[in-house]
């Protein structure tokens, strides 16, 4: 584990069960400043349990989770956004009966706490921040068109404009390629990793694509069954035997019985959550 | 104790035709998610047609059991059949759409029946062979409420075993978790469907027949039972037969013994319990939580756009008329113009919280019968001017939308609309009978407005002001960042928590801001009626605003305002004409299957779009 003086996210003894599933257990990890941190895993092994609790959509067994030294755990979503942790989902969630810029426009206003304003119109507040943001995720030709009736991969985009509108620490991407062309995820990924860069903004992110967490990640964690079981640069991780007998299954056929149906009950238990 | 055990058995006995009824509504439910209105209204057609074929074949025990299942068949028969003619056409129009289709069936089949039975009460026979009474700890009990008790279980175990051991059940139980995957695994949907309704308005039907001995057969059955159905569905669990038979048997007992203790208020106790149930297991008693439903497929509504150069004009075009209107017209057209204007804000209040926050009410009239009250009273015991009541009365109205509304916005969908509906009937009781302070069903009569306001020409200037005014700001706070956060949480709750907004305390905001409006509207009413009755507050007033809002088209801003000038125009023309009920059911059931998107919607698909700024679609 990186030894880290002061850094943005501490995770300490992570915990949660669904009925005698261990989803997640005693994970602890620390996450740097400006860093690029990937949480990989085969399906079932916790990894959106894990986000969940990260985020306070669900509440852990046990553990502790810190952001710059302030406990996040019993709080709500909506609090831990205020503390400046944004979030992207795996299934996008945007507001399909507005525009692009306006649904930009409506994390702005509720970073400014303006939800309640009666009177000027909401186009009026804040577009040019708006403007400014969707320029930076390559989506300023697309602002006034309808959430609704975009592709995916630009929904994507607009969330990660969202996700940055209250002037994050700290990015919380929940597969933020899931869904895309495989040159689209190289590209949003190459987007995501230039944007952090240059605002110093630490990411945790889960991913399936091999290719995009080698590429742009500073560090990568694995998750098996609810445990971490390797920790360290792409290169190590991707040497380490161990994450290759995960990932390859050890010579072993298909179907080994080492993935037992219960884990798979824990991800539609933390999936349902996004329903 | 013989007297008690006999009002227990009395209650079981008319818990079970409210079971057989509140079954039907539940399976129908369950299975198209359509909360069918008309659901009372194949009752009493269950109860005429018993009458009719029982009169017809008076001869020995076979002939009146005989004519009450003839009768439920048929009713089965009418309700698969208005299913396949009009419902089939709406299973994909939204829910409350749905909901106003099936009140239009209602309008229709009274008048139906008017034309056919005749508007006077009629007194059906006794059943043969159990016309007589058994005495139970010297208490005489109908020989045919006992046998009521007994068919109540009957059916129960009889709908039990069709579920649960045939294969059409199981298709049934299947559609009621899961819809769609039913249809991807290859069952005719549709003829599930009409199934469904077949055997829901035969449950009915057999309800309204098996009560032609105990009660007599009136035009008012429809509307009767379909409030107490809905209450058992929702304290049962919609979709729950055996929530229904539970929550009947709740209510039955309720009734025999509660009209002991508090005969005035057997009505409220009955929505009292609706509220508690809901608020503590919002899924009714023995109900499920609903599966979260999938992602509309459909196209969401496109964004607001701020009206354009030509629909500015025509806004503009529009107000000049109005002001100009007292200088060509009569009296007559400006008394009309003023209840266009009044309802025009009534049904855009609801509207907000309806089409930008998802949330339909089913019980707005409380609110715009609090404000009504609300200014009467005030004038009545404080002696207030006209002017101190305009501001307090909506203020009274919104204050009653903020403590009705915090349960409301606890739940969403059907049990939302439900729950609201018993709050605006809890209000419309305690108003119906309180008669010192309310005078119960004689009103509160003359209240005028200031003597500077009472001449017709400037009280009409006034509603303009006052109700013009209120639309504009309602469309202000639409356009601004309050009713953007509203659509947002319609949209996505999930995504609006994620960018740190309390949706549920928004809402609530939002719902007594919608109720401070509505009171707006009754206030100015009041005034221009110098009365106020119960009738403001009632079940038909609030389907009112929903009629308007759908007609005129939920997605369009504009839409409350053509909507409500079509129904008031539609019902003032036609109300002069013998059953214009008919008509206006007609009419609304056209609408709906014609123009999904109601009249102004509709319209703005005519149009060139650069006249309205809409963004064109491809």
């Amino acid at each position: 584990m990186t030894n880290v003086s002061n850094p943005v996210l501490a995770v300490r003894g992570l915990s949660k069960s669904f009925g005698g599933v261990h989803a997640v257990a005693d994970v602890n990890f620390f996450l740097d400043a400006g860093e690029l941190l990937a949480l990989i895993g085969p399906n079932g092994a916790g990894k959106t349990t894990c986000f969940n609790m990260l985020n306070g959509q669900l509440p852990p067994d046990a553990g502790s989770v810190k952001l710059q030294g302030r406990e996040l755990v019993g709080m709500t979503p909506r609090q831990v956004w205020r503390l400046g942790v944004g979030r992207t989902f795996q299934i996008t969630a945007t507001f399909a009966s507005m525009t692009v810029r306006e649904n930009v426009q409506m994390a702005l206003i509720s970073h400014h706490k303006r939800i309640r304003a009666l009177w000027r119109r909401t186009g009026d507040h804040y577009a040019d921040e708006a403007l400014a943001l969707l320029d930076r995720v390559g989506m300023a030709e697309q602002a006034e068109r309808a959430c609704g009736v975009l592709a995916y991969g630009d929904l994507k985009r607009v969330e990660l404009a969202v996700a940055l509108a209250n002037e994050p620490q700290l990015l919380l991407m929940d597969e933020p390629t899931a869904g895309m062309a495989p040159q689209e995820r190289i590209d949003l990924m190459a987007l995501t990793a230039g944007i952090v860069r240059e605002r110093s903004i630490s990411v945790l992110f889960t991913e399936h694509d091999m290719d995009v967490v080698f590429a742009h990640s500073d560090r990568v964690m694995v998750l098996n069954r609810g445990e971490l079981v390797a920790e360290g640069s792409p290169a190590a991780v991707r040497a380490d035997p161990l994450v290759q007998e995960i990932y390859l299954g050890a010579g072993s056929t298909f179907g080994s019985d080492e993935q037992p149906a219960a884990t798979t009950t824990a991800d539609a238990a933390a999936g349902g959550t996004h329903a | 104790m013989g007297f008690y055990f006999a009002q227990f058995l009395t209650g079981l006995a008319s818990a079970a035709s409210l079971f057989l009824v509140a079954s039907g509504l539940s399976i129908i439910f369950g299975v198209t998610r359509i909360v069918n209105f008309a659901h009372g209204s194949f009752y009493m057609l269950g109860a005429y047609l018993a009458y009719t074929l029982v009169d017809a074949w008076q001869a020995g025990p076979f002939g009146f059991w005989g004519a009450v299942i003839i009768a439920a068949v048929a009713v089965g028969f009418i309700g698969a059949a208005i299913e396949f003619l009009l419902l089939r056409r709406i299973y994909h129009a939204p829910e409350m759409f749905q909901l106003v289709a099936t009140f239009g069936v209602v309008l229709v089949i009274q008048d139906l029946t008017l034309m056919i039975w005749g508007a006077e009460d009629l007194v059906g026979p006794r059943a043969p062979g159990l016309d007589g009474a058994v005495e139970i700890f010297g208490e005489l009990v109908p020989e045919y409420d006992l046998a009521l008790i007994v068919l109540g279980p009957a059916v129960l175990g009889g709908l039990w075993l069709l579920f649960n051991r045939t294969r059409w059940g199981t298709l049934v139980r299947a559609a009621t978790q899961d819809r769609e995957m039913v249809g991807a695994l290859g069952v005719n949907q549709s003829w599930l469907f009409t199934g469904v309704f077949f055997l829901g308005s035969l449950l009915a039907g057999l309800g309204g027949a098996l009560q032609v001995p105990r009660e007599a057969v009136s035009l008012l059955m429809d509307l009767n039972i379909i409030a107490e159905a809905f209450v058992v569905v929702v304290i049962g669990g919609m979709g729950s037969i055996p929530g229904a038979f539970l929550a009947a048997v709740l209510l039955g007992e309720m009734n025999a013994f509660g009209i002991l203790i508090f005969p005035q208020i057997t009505l409220v106790m009955m929505f009292l319990v609706m509220a508690v149930v809901l608020v503590v297991r919002p899924w009714g008693l023995l109900g499920k939580a609903e599966a979260a439903a999938r992602p509309p497929s459909g196209a969401a509504e496109p964004p607001l756009r701020v009206a354009g150069g030509m629909m500015r004009w025509l806004a503009m075009g529009g107000l000049a008329v109005l002001l100009l209107l007292p200088f060509l017209t009569d009296e007559f057209t400006l008394v009309l113009l003023i209840d266009i204007m009044v309802f025009a804000l009534f049904a855009a209040s609801l509207h907000f919280i309806m089409g930008a926050g998802g949330m339909v009410s089913f019980g707005h009239a409380a609110y715009f019968g609090l404000g009504a009250y609300g200014a009467a009273l005030l004038i009545k015991f404080l002696s207030m001017p006209m002017e101190l009541t305009l501001i307090l009365a909506p203020v009274i109205a919104g204050i009653g939308a903020l403590a009705f509304g915090w349960f409301c916005v606890r739940l969403s969908g059907v049990y939302l609309a439900m729950l609201s509906m018993a709050f605006a009937q809890i209000a419309w009781s305690v108003v119906f009978q309180w008669y010192e302070v309310t005078g119960g069903d004689d009103g509160l009569l003359g209240i005028w407005p200031s003597e500077w306001a009472s001449d017709k020409t400037v009280f009409y200037y006034l509603t303009i002001a006052v109700c013009g005014g209120g639309i504009w700001a309602l469309r202000r706070i639409l356009f601004a960042p309050f009713g953007y956060t509203l659509r947002a949480g319609r949209d996505s709750a999930l995504r609006v928590d994620a960018i740190g907004i309390d949706l549920r305390r928004h809402q609530w905001f939002s719902f007594a801001l919608a109720g401070m409006f509505a009171g707006i509207a009754g206030t100015i009413y009041v005034f221009s009626k110098g009365s106020v009755f119960p009738d403001e507050m009632s079940i038909p007033r609030s389907v009112d605003g929903l009629i308007m809002v759908l007609l005129g088209g939920v997605q369009t801003v504009a839409g409350p305002v053509v909507g409500a000038a079509s129904l008031t125009l539609l019902e003032d023309f036609i109300s002069r004409l013998d059953y214009w009920r008919m008509m206006l059911g007609a009419v609304v059931i056209a609408i709906v299957v014609a123009a999904p998107q109601g009249i102004a919607g509709a319209f703005l698909q005519l149009i060139p779009a650069r006249w309205t700024g809409r963004e064109e679609t491809a």
